[in-house]
């Protein structure tokens, strides 16, 4: 399955885009996915645990994650 | 009456002010958040704001329900500005009224504690030497370039 990531502030600037296409064995979690990401060119500033958003929730590592969902990398926030 | 905002015009405090007001309110609390001119030593010239808009929205009003539940609080507004900021200008503002000081206090330190805390909003740092940085309040993954 091709998992849609969207990437914001210094990870879209780090890859060179705001979202990337990442291809996943089915039944992937969180952690394969951002796995398969740090392992892309220039996705070596990825935190080995970057937050995770699905569907606009933080999501845990274990979370499964589908085609569907709208999957997001977030980085350090800094509101305020 | 809770609301929770995001806005690329500057942000009107007054009119914040003036809608949570209410006469069964004998305190009105507002935090501010304004861009200031230096950061760890390095002098700043501007700052720009952007966002995971729909996820940030949301979690402002889930932060606004909890603080509204915690401290008893039913007249909550948070407007946060995305965008280019010039020095000086307000980048967040948090109001609550309510019949007594400590309620509507205690509202406004919980709701700009947790927005800096979980909201995905990101804010680059322009310095006086040309160069610009993402700040990262955790200190670990800053990515500096030259535009």
């Amino acid at each position: 399955m091709t998992i849609t990531v969207l990437l914001f502030a210094s990870y879209a600037d780090a890859l060179g885009r705001r979202s990337i296409d990442v291809d996943l064995p089915d039944g992937a979690a969180v952690g394969d996915l951002v796995a398969a990401l740090r392992a892309l060119p220039g996705a070596g500033q990825l935190p080995a645990r970057p937050l995770v958003a699905i569907n606009e929730r933080y999501a845990r590592f274990d979370a499964v994650v589908s085609p569907r969902d709208e999957v997001a990398i977030i980085p350090p926030v800094a509101g305020g | 009456m809770i609301r929770a905002a995001i806005s690329r015009d500057p942000i009107d405090v007054p009119a914040l002010l003036a809608e949570v007001t209410s006469e069964g309110c004998g305190a009105l609390s507002l935090f501010v958040g304004t861009v200031r001119d230096s950061n760890d030593g390095r002098s700043v010239t501007g700052m720009e704001y952007t966002a995971y808009e729909p996820m940030a929205v949301r979690e402002m009003h889930v932060i606004l329900d909890e603080a509204a539940r915690a401290h008893d609080v039913e007249r909550l507004v948070l407007v946060h500005r995305l965008g280019a900021l010039a020095l000086g200008e307000v980048s967040v503002a948090i109001v609550a009224a309510h019949a007594h000081r400590a309620q509507a206090m205690d509202a406004t330190r919980f709701v700009i504690e947790e927005l800096k805390r979980r909201v995905p909003i990101w804010k680059r740092e322009h310095y006086a030497d040309g160069t610009r940085e993402w700040v990262d309040p955790t200190g670990a993954h800053a990515v500096s370039e030259v535009p």
